[in-house]
Formats: structure tokens, C-alpha cells, sequence
């Protein structure tokens, strides 16, 4: 009898469990799985061919981006009947890892491009804009950029300078935007700028704009520390105008359409300073096991060691936080925060870990040749683009205050 | 035309080999399981065929023997672009085996031609290919180094002592391939990844067979000597004439 | 009973893998008391035929008859299957080379004789037989048990060397029954490279990777395999880079390979380019980086810059071959 209930009382609990937390799975699909090594193939083989050269000349990867758009990367997280690839976001953190290993600035391409550009048009934008703007995108034809950062306005996004006057049949857009990731290569433009002052943040819009259009002049490439086959460039607008259906929501949604996008864009950023970390470490690890000093190989000498097990534990910390931001994101649960504390800490860690990656290489780090003084140079960035780790903090901190984790 | 492509399911390339305590069987906990490499060639020329819409290939099916565990294998090669898969439900013995068991699901279809890669990354036994054209009296390619149609006939080229032949079959030929068929290992793209599980993957019953050879047990090759660390290219040939007598 | 073995006839010429095969062969045939015999297929001279009796072998049956020079799969698998019931063969020997494994499966199928390819050493036992083959690309060795009446083996090149034996040595025609003259396959066209020595067959093989820097400086190692009478090989990266043929590809997903010297120039040693060469008599490494894993597994390395060494070992190997003329 006892045992009956036993059985009852169980399968029933079982259920309501399922329900409150449908499952604690560590496995990946066959999918999931496939896709990962396909971002891995892709990037073992080919990536790695001219990837410290188009980072010394700061070369564009055009035709890497051409064949990654062809197999699917570009436009991996839209739905089939947009033309996308109707991926999940595990898969998207699982691809983001394995092409950052090789090359960041790769990852931050196809980053902004899904996570951004085309999340934001697929989840706010209107059936036309979809149709119009969405559809190329996703198919990799053109690539897209998010144009929020300003000369004055980055971590605060609430003092747009830049304006998009209501002139009745358009807008009118004059400003200059900063430290825009595929500024030049990019055809698909998300502007955010300001309409109406006076209701500040609630006067903020977002409409896209054909890079193209008459009044946008560019900046020159930056020269950057790191990411340097990535395209940044500033953006300057003098009375461009853009179609008022070109906007993405109701008038005044552009800041909250900034702020949720964002949350999502964290989650690709995180995926790739995991990439940048695993990729280091990875280099490490095989360096160890080669390189010999005091008669042994330096994975022998607990010095080495003891940093090898802290970069693996770390890393693989910071790929279940990315994985549990993506995984709530496909669950359709909020994910701002878990984004916020997944990006904070793996880019942090990225840091570190490239940084112990070239004190492993010693001397042979400090060059080109051995790709992990490129990684630490990358890793930087991924503390401060897409929210800075700070700015993680105040959103993981306020989330605190306000009881809501 | 429809062509047939045998795969293997094997161990990861950079998979450490280890072995149940006694020696007996291979200790596959971990491993990661990938299409043969030589298939993985036979496959991707099979499907640039099928993609040329000049040539007559209509249909590229992949057949393997062996449990459920090849299965993700199989739809890897749905996914790059195979259109059907075809699993016989044995863990086979030796390459006998898995040719008898081929033997018997081919001579009920028809295909243009079959390939094989050489041989396979675990059991090394290089001889599917042959016996099976043996099994259903086929000719059989060897050393197909590439594939071609001249409108619906398709010209093989295969190397020969020195040098190059091209050759066309009468009939169904089974090519036996390797490196340099097709030129890298295509990466399937995610649509093809999506679309691998709608994908027809037919499970058949083994029928009954036998092996010839029985697999006792293993062990791993004895370590190398350390090398000698020689300063001069003189040094080097006198090592190489006096020491090993291989000059 | 007998051993058999299959002698391969390259345009009227045997290999020197032929003497070692017949070496291998009076070796089992030393412990089972039984006589090694050839088969040879397509015209040959008798004179090119006559240095396997110094390594054991007593019979040659030559199946000279000119339709049969083309090798065709399926035509020589009968002519052999002939010769074993002809001369009641236990054991059969092929080469573990492309032709071994083109026709020794087929044969099995036809005797029903259980087939070890790559097979490394001796049997270690008769009855019952077990001998050992190379597993898992070079990562294991597999004993295998093969209980049929007859057994075919093909031992991989190289492994058990040449060992003298004179015999006397008969070579008498063989006159096989083909029922059916393959008309399947038909030969369209034949490119000769006759400057190249096959890579599979050859017992020294130069071998570059990156670290020769450029397609170019791969002119030093053809030098070299010429100077050497050897064959031109590469790793994967070069042959994925374009610098060299696709064929000339050595590792675990390209030609596997175990000549009696192999040259890794330029060439980290990545596992899966050991298991291509592991079999390999001899291995010489010649790296810039000390700490190149190839040096775990060569018998002599020398550190330094390859397009230094490998014209200084060139002039070293030419003055050599000249003083022992």
C-alpha cells in the first residue's frame, strides 16, 4: 500500500517538477551538435588560414562572410519564413564559441548581425519591414549594424544627440554615431535617435536606414587595438531622410527597443569572449604539453598546471551562465539578467584567461605567430562594447535591489 | 542515376584509443563518433554530382551496418546533402561481415555506382570495397582518384604504377577511394541540418551471416626509442648508412 | 600445401616489396614445412624473375599471357584463385599496397579465406592461427584469429625487411581458365608520369610541411627525393593550401605509408600525420622548433632551418652515393 502511494505520490510530484522547471538537460541535441562542428570545421580550416593577416592589415573577412552566410551563420537565429536558419540560441552560443576561437572579429560580425539587426526587425519590426529589410539580411546577402553608441553618449544611452525630426511623410535624421561595427560593410542600418526631447527617453526612435541613402558620410576604419578585421567606424548623418514606415514600433519605442535588444546582444557577446578564452586556453594546453623546460614538459610544473585548471573551470563557468541565458531566451522566459551576468563574467574571464595564456607561451605569446597575444587583444573588447562590464553590473545590481533576483 | 555511398561510422580522428580491461573490444565511452574521412570524400564528390544539374544523378543514398549508435552519423550525412540513409541493424564482425550484409541490400536496388573509401579509421581491414564487388560480381575502381560524366556516362580516373588511367564501366562498378576525390569534406550547411531528420532513414534487419576473421584482443604499439638529437647533415648520413644500414 | 605469393609485375619489372614478400614467406614456410611459390601475371622476362629465388622462393607460376598486362580487379582474382587450387596454397601473400587491397578481398570472397591486411610480424601461432595487424591508424595492434581452411595475409611494406635464401628456382607457365575475358571496363586513357616514383611503393620519401614556408621551396625537397631515388610526399596544410597534389598527401586521412626512411621536413608532426607515417622504418625530423612533437616520435632529428639543412644534406647524400660507388 505504502509502496503504491509511494509510486503515485512520486510520478505525480515528477509532473509538477517537470512543470516548474521542465528540465535539467546537459545534453545537446544531434543538431545542436552538428552545428558547433560545423562552425568548428569552418573555422579550423579555413579561418585559421589568414587570420593573423587580416588582423595585422585589418582586412575585412568578405569572403569568409560570404561562405559563413551561405552555410547559414548569418541569419542563424531567424525563423525559415523570414529566409533564416531557425536556430536556437544554444546553437548560437555553440557556433559563437567555435568561430571566436579562431577569429573574434568574425564572431562579432555575425553577432551584430543576428542578435542585433536582425532579432530587433524579426521580434518589433512590421511584416513589411521583415519582408523588405529582414529577408536579405537573414540570407546573408547584406549584413547589418546597430547604431546606438555616440561621441557622448555609450554606456548612457538615454542622451541620444543624434535626431530623427518628425518632418511628416519622414524623418530627418542629423547626428554622428560612434564605434559602429559594420559600419562600412553593412547595406541595413538600425539607427536610434532622438525625436523628441522633451519626453527624453520616451522621445527616443529606432528606423532603419539604407546605408546608402544621400547625407552619410563614414569615418575612417578605426585603428584598433583589437577586432581589427572588423569594420568600426563613426557614422555622420546630415539631413538624411528616411521613410516614416522605416520606423520599428510606435513612435517613442526606440529607447526600450535599444534596451531589449541589447539583452540578447549580450548573450552573442558573452559566446564570443567564451570563444575568445576557450580558444586561448585550447593554444595553452597543447603549448604545455609540448614546450619543455627543466628537463619536462611545462604541463608538469604545478605552476603551469595549477593556471591550466583554473583557465578550464573558469571557462566552463562561464559556458553554462551563456548557455542558461540562451536557454531562457528559447524557453521565451526573461533573460536580461542571466544575459547581463553571462556576458559580465565570461568577458571578464576572457581577460584573464588570455592574459595567463600568454604568460604560458612566455616569450613565444608575445608574438604574432602563436595567435594568443591577438586573443588577449580581443578579449579586451568584449569588456567594453555591447555594456561594459560595469554597466552589467548596475543592471545585475539594480535587478538585486529591486528584489527581482 | 543514384548513386550509393558507404559509410563507416569511426572514432574521431584525434580520439585516444583505449580498451575494456581485458583487451578484448574497444572501449568506446567518450568517443565521438564522425563519418570515415574516405567517405566523408566519396560523399561530398557524390553530392557535387548530384548538385551539377548537367549530370544524370538523381538520388545519393548512404548505407551502413551497424547498431543505433551510427545513426547521428548517418543524418550528418543527411544533412551535408545525402537523400536517403540506409541503416542494417548489425554490429558487424569484420569487413565479411559488412560486405555480405551490403551485398545482400544492394542486389535488390539499383544504383549507377557504388563507393567505398579505402578503408576504414578503426579496424583497417581495406577490404569492403572489394569483397563486395566480389559478392555480387561487380567491377571494381581501386585507387579512384576522381569522377567525371561525359553526358550520362560516368569516366573514372584511377591511379596506376607511375602515372594516371581513365576508364569507363560497362554496368555497376563499385569505386574503391581516396584522398584527392573530392578536394575537402563539405560542411553541411543548417538547413540541410534542420531538414536531416525529415529525411527518409530506413532501418532494415540484418540477414544472417558469417565473418572470417575474429578480432582476439589488442594492445598498444610498443614506444618508439628516444630520438637522437644530431647537430650536422654529415652526421645524419653517416647515422643513416652506418647505424640504421638504410643507405 | 604451399604459400603463395603474389608477385607484383610493374611493366615487366618486380619490386623489391616482391623479395621481402618471398622473404616473409619462406620464413612461415620455414615453420609449417611447406614451399613458397610465386604467381605472376602479364608478361614478363624470366631474367627479371630470377633474384626471388635468392630469397626463398622455389616455383614461380607465370601467367604471361599479354591480355593479361592491363590488371583487371576481377580477371587477376581468378587467375590467382587458379593457382592457389593448382598448388593447394594454405597461406596467401599479397603486398599491402593498392593492388593487395584491390584483389585480396575479392579472393577471400572467392576462397571463403579469412583476409588480414596490414599485417605486422609472423604468425605468432599455426594452429590455431593468430597473427597481428595494425589498428586504429597505427594507435593499436589487433591479434587476430582467422580459422578457415586457407588464409590470406598482406604484410605491410617494409616491416619485415629482406632475408636471404637460396633456392633453386623453377619458373613454368601457367595456363589459367578464364571463362568470361572482362569487357565491362574499358581503358580510355593513360597518363604516364614515368619521372615520379610512386609514393606507395617508395623506400625513401621526402616529405615538407608549412614550415617550408612556400610552394617554391619544395624544389629543395624534389633535390633531395631525386638524389635519393625516393618519392615526394607533403602534410595535409600543404596540400590543402595548393602547394602540392592532393595524391601527395601522407597522414591519417591521406596515404598511409611505411617506407624504410621518411624525411619530415618542415613538418610539426600533428598526430593524425604520424598515424600516416608511423609505420615507417625510419624517421628523420627536421624542425626549426625543438619542441615540434615530431621528435617524439623520429629516430634522428636536427633542429634548424630546413631551407639550410636540406641542401647541405643533399650535397651530404651525393658525396656519400659518389664515394660508394
Amino acid at each position: 500500500m505504502i509502496k503504491q502511494w509511494f509510486v503515485w505520490y512520486s510520478k505525480k510530484q515528477q509532473d509538477k517538477d517537470t512543470l516548474k522547471s521542465p528540465n535539467m538537460n546537459f545534453q545537446f541535441t544531434e543538431e545542436q551538435l552538428m552545428i558547433q562542428q560545423a562552425a568548428r570545421d569552418y573555422a579550423q580550416r579555413e579561418l585559421i588560414k589568414d587570420v593573423i593577416e587580416r588582423d595585422e592589415k585589418a582586412i575585412y573577412p568578405t569572403e569568409h562572410i560570404r561562405n559563413l552566410s551561405e552555410l547559414g551563420f548569418l541569419g542563424m537565429l531567424v525563423a525559415p519564413e523570414y529566409d533564416g536558419s531557425g536556430m536556437d540560441t544554444i546553437s548560437y552560443v555553440l557556433a559563437m564559441e567555435e568561430l571566436s576561437k579562431v577569429d573574434s572579429s568574425i564572431g562579432v560580425i555575425i553577432s551584430v548581425n543576428n542578435s542585433l539587426v536582425c532579432y530587433g526587425i524579426e521580434k518589433y519590426g512590421s511584416e513589411e519591414q521583415k519582408q523588405k529589410f529582414l529577408k536579405p539580411l537573414a540570407r546573408g546577402e547584406v549584413t547589418g549594424a546597430f547604431l546606438l553608441s555616440e561621441p557622448g553618449a555609450g554606456s548612457d544611452a538615454t542622451s541620444q544627440q543624434t535626431t530623427a525630426i518628425d518632418m511628416g511623410d519622414h524623418y530627418l535624421v542629423n547626428g554622428v554615431k560612434n564605434w559602429i561595427t559594420n559600419g562600412n560593410s553593412a547595406s541595413t542600418y538600425i539607427v536610434i535617435a532622438q525625436t523628441d526631447r522633451e519626453k527624453g527617453h520616451r522621445g527616443i526612435n529606432a528606423i532603419i536606414v539604407d546605408r546608402h541613402s544621400e547625407g552619410i558620410s563614414l569615418g575612417p576604419h578605426e585603428n584598433k587595438m583589437g577586432m581589427r578585421s572588423s569594420d568600426t567606424h563613426s557614422v555622420q548623418f546630415t539631413d538624411v531622410k528616411v521613410p516614416k514606415e522605416n520606423r520599428i514600433g510606435e513612435d517613442g519605442f526606440g529607447f526600450k527597443f535599444a534596451m531589449k535588444t541589447l539583452e540578447g546582444g549580450r548573450i552573442g557577446i558573452a559566446s564570443q569572449a567564451l570563444g575568445i578564452a576557450s580558444g586561448a586556453y585550447e593554444l595553452a594546453v597543447k603549448y604545455a604539453k609540448e614546450r619543455k623546460t627543466f628537463g619536462t614538459e611545462i604541463i608538469n610544473h604545478q605552476a603551469i598546471a595549477f593556471k591550466l585548471s583554473d583557465m578550464a573551470t573558469q571557462i566552463e563557468a562561464a559556458r553554462f551562465l551563456c548557455l542558461k541565458a540562451a536557454w531562457l531566451k528559447d524557453q521565451g522566459q526573461a533573460y536580461g539578467i542571466a544575459s547581463a551576468m553571462a556576458k559580465q563574467y565570461t568577458a571578464d574571464m576572457a581577460m584573464q584567461v588570455t592574459t595567463e595564456a600568454v604568460q604560458i607561451h612566455g616569450g613565444y605569446g608575445y608574438v604574432k605567430e602563436y595567435h594568443v597575444e591577438r586573443l588577449m587583444r580581443d578579449a579586451k573588447l568584449t569588456q567594453i562594447y555591447e555594456g561594459t562590464s560595469e554597466i552589467q553590473k548596475i543592471v545585475i545590481s539594480r535587478a538585486i535591489a529591486n528584489g527581482d533576483i | 542515376m543514384r548513386l550509393l555511398v558507404c559509410i563507416s561510422s569511426v572514432p574521431d580522428t584525434t580520439s585516444k584509443i583505449k580498451f575494456t580491461d581485458d583487451s578484448s573490444r574497444f572501449d568506446d565511452s567518450g568517443i565521438q563518433w564522425v563519418i570515415n574521412p574516405w567517405d566523408e570524400l566519396a560523399l561530398t564528390r557524390a553530392i557535387e554530382l548530384k548538385e551539377d544539374n548537367t549530370n544524370p544523378v538523381t538520388e545519393v543514398v548512404v548505407i551502413t551496418i551497424g547498431t543505433f549508435q551510427t545513426e547521428p552519423t548517418l543524418r550528418k550525412c543527411l544533412a551535408i546533402g545525402a537523400d536517403k540513409a540506409v541503416r542494417i541493424d548489425i554490429e558487424p564482425l569484420d569487413a565479411y561481415q559488412t560486405a555480405s550484409q551490403l551485398a545482400a541490400y544492394i542486389k535488390n536496388e539499383e544504383f549507377g555506382f557504388i563507393i567505398c573509401g579505402i578503408e576504414s579509421g578503426d579496424y583497417n581491414e581495406a577490404s569492403v570495397g572489394g569483397m563486395l564487388a566480389e559478392l555480387l560480381d561487380f567491377v571494381s575502381v581501386s585507387s579512384v582518384s576522381s569522377v567525371r560524366f561525359n553526358k550520362d556516362q560516368p569516366i573514372f580516373q584511377r591511379d596506376v604504377a607511375n602515372g594516371k588511367e581513365e576508364l569507363s564501366v560497362n554496368g555497376t562498378a563499385v569505386l574503391i577511394v581516396q584522398k584527392g576525390f573530392a578536394s575537402v569534406p563539405k560542411i553541411p550547411n543548417m538547413r540541410g541540418i534542420m531538414t536531416a531528420r525529415s529525411k527518409p532513414l530506413e532501418l532494415i534487419k540484418a540477414s544472417s551471416s558469417k565473418s572470417l576473421i575474429k578480432f582476439v584482443n589488442y594492445h598498444s604499439p610498443k614506444e618508439k626509442e628516444a630520438v637522437q638529437m644530431l647537430e650536422s647533415s654529415d652526421e645524419l648520413v653517416e647515422k643513416l648508412s652506418k647505424e640504421a644500414k638504410l643507405i | 600445401m604451399a604459400i603463395l605469393v603474389y608477385i607484383r609485375n610493374v611493366a615487366g619489372t618486380i619490386k623489391k616489396q616482391s623479395l621481402e614478400l618471398s622473404s616473409y614467406a619462406h620464413a612461415m614456410a620455414e615453420a609449417t614445412n611447406q614451399e613458397v611459390i610465386g604467381i605472376v601475371i602479364g608478361e614478363i622476362d624470366d631474367s627479371a624473375l630470377s633474384e626471388l629465388g635468392n630469397y626463398g622462393m622455389s616455383q614461380i607460376l607465370k601467367a604471361d599471357n599479354p591480355n593479361f598486362n592491363m590488371r583487371v580487379n576481377r580477371v587477376y582474382t581468378r587467375i590467382i584463385e587458379q593457382a592457389v587450387l593448382k598448388t593447394n596454397a594454405q597461406y596467401i601473400l599479397f603486398p599491402d599496397n593498392n593492388q593487395g587491397k584491390a584483389i585480396a578481398p575479392r579472393l577471400s570472397v572467392r576462397l571463403q579465406a579469412g583476409f588480414v591486411p596490414q599485417v605486422l610480424g609472423l604468425p605468432s601461432s599455426y594452429e590455431p592461427f593468430h597473427i597481428e595487424k595494425r589498428a586504429f591508424t597505427g594507435k593499436a595492434l589487433a591479434n587476430i584469429e582467422v580459422n578457415t581452411e586457407r588464409i590470406i595475409l598482406s604484410p605491410i611494406l617494409n616491416s619485415y625487411g629482406l632475408n636471404e635464401n637460396k633456392t633453386e628456382l623453377k619458373i613454368e607457365n601457367f595456363e589459367p581458365e578464364i571463362d568470361e575475358p572482362e569487357s565491362r571496363l574499358t581503358i580510355l586513357d593513360k597518363k604516364v608520369n614515368t619521372e615520379r616514383i610512386n609514393l606507395l611503393d617508395a623506400d625513401i620519401v621526402v616529405s615538407g610541411g608549412r614550415g617550408l614556408k612556400s610552394a617554391e621551396n619544395f624544389k629543395l625537397l624534389e633535390e633531395l627525393a631525386t638524389t635519393l631515388d625516393g618519392a615526394l610526399a607533403c602534410s595535409r596544410p600543404v596540400a590543402d593550401d595548393g602547394w602540392r597534389p592532393a595524391d601527395e598527401h601522407v597522414g591519417q586521412t591521406g596515404k598511409i605509408i611505411s617506407p624504410n626512411i621518411y624525411f619530415a621536413v618542415g613538418i610539426s608532426g600533428a598526430i593524425q600525420h604520424v598515424a600516416g607515417v608511423s609505420g615507417s622504418k625510419c624517421l628523420v625530423a627536421i624542425n626549426a622548433d625543438p619542441e615540434a612533437p615530431i621528435f617524439d616520435v623520429a629516430d634522428y632529428g636536427i633542429v634548424g632551418d630546413a631551407l639550410k639543412i636540406v641542401p647541405e644534406l643533399n650535397e651530404a647524400f651525393k658525396q656519400h652515393l659518389s664515394d660508394n660507388q
